[in-house]
């Protein structure tokens, strides 16, 4: 099965993202809104490595389960971890200057979400979508 | 860097985004979009993304703040072009465009554009090859 990693540490990174998930997407044969969701969510989260988690990378892969294909994504980052997951998640909650959006956004764009962060452990963000 | 070209077209701008725009990108466009509005005392700034694959919180928000700077500038602002899956998709991110009028395509915006005008009474000069 496919898979890519992309390296995440500047805002083209997070454009290269979109474009490997978009074509990891076309191949796992999403249709044209499960590939736009997935991909507005992957850039969200991809943002969110590099804005919060001071860069990491992101995991690509098709997966299938019985009957069924999708995309899975991975986003790890070194970064200082979140300490209120609830919270992070809250629409309209941000620690910067963002919209708040990403990670609540990301997680209804999507099949499966899950995160595992603590403070001073670094996050990880997992998500799919499937066909 | 690169920037995004606007182009000048009667008393509106027009800016296409033909690239998938990283955030600084965005942010300049956010920038010049303002000084030229001001530069030739712009009434109308049209944005055609129907390029755009996807618009994300970051894109939207840029566009959001797009127009409410030009409102305060004393612009409107029309998206055009607006793919549906991705209107779909920004929906159940949970993005509201406020301020944002959208169209369905260039001709429609100008077109708008040009009611609003009107319709203020700011556009006297544009009535003979305008909304007739
Ligand atoms: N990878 C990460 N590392 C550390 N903190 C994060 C990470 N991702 C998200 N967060 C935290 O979760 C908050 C909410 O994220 P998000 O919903 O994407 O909103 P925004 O990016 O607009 O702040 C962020 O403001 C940040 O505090
Ligand atoms: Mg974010």
């Amino acid at each position: 099965m496919p898979r890519s990693t992309v390296r995440i540490q500047s805002g083209e990174d997070v454009v290269r993202v979109r474009q490997e998930v978009r074509r990891i997407a076309i191949e796992a044969g999403l249709g044209l809104v499960d590939q736009t969701k997935i991909v507005t969510a992957a850039s969200e989260l991809a943002r969110n490595t590099l804005d919060y988690g001071k860069g990491g990378e992101a995991a690509i892969e098709i997966v299938q389960a019985g009957p069924r294909r999708g995309v899975r994504i991975v986003f790890e980052d070194n970064g200082p971890g979140i300490a209120d997951i609830e919270l992070a998640l809250k629409d309209g909650y941000s620690s910067g200057k963002g919209m708040g959006l990403g990670l609540g956004g990301a997680k209804r764009l999507c099949n499966e979400f899950a995160i595992e962060s603590a403070p001073g452990q670094g996050t990880r963000v997992t998500v799919a979508r499937w066909k | 860097m690169d920037r995004i070209p606007i182009l000048k077209l009667g008393e509106a701008l027009l800016v296409t985004i033909q690239v998938d725009m990283h955030d600084r990108l965005a942010m300049a466009l956010e920038e010049d979009l303002t000084t030229r509005i001001v530069d030739v005392a712009a009434k109308g700034v049209l944005i055609d993304i129907s390029a755009l694959e996807i618009v994300d919180s970051f894109i939207g928000r840029t566009l959001a703040n797009i127009a409410m700077i030009a409102k305060v500038l004393d612009a409107v602002t029309v998206v055009v072009g607006m793919r549906p899956a991705v209107a779909i998709t920004l929906v159940e991110l949970g993005l509201s465009l406020p301020g944002v009028r959208t169209a369905l395509n260039a001709e429609r915006g100008m077109a708008m554009i040009r009611s609003l005008l009107d319709a203020e009474g700011m556009a006297p000069g544009e009535e003979a090859e305008g909304a007739a």
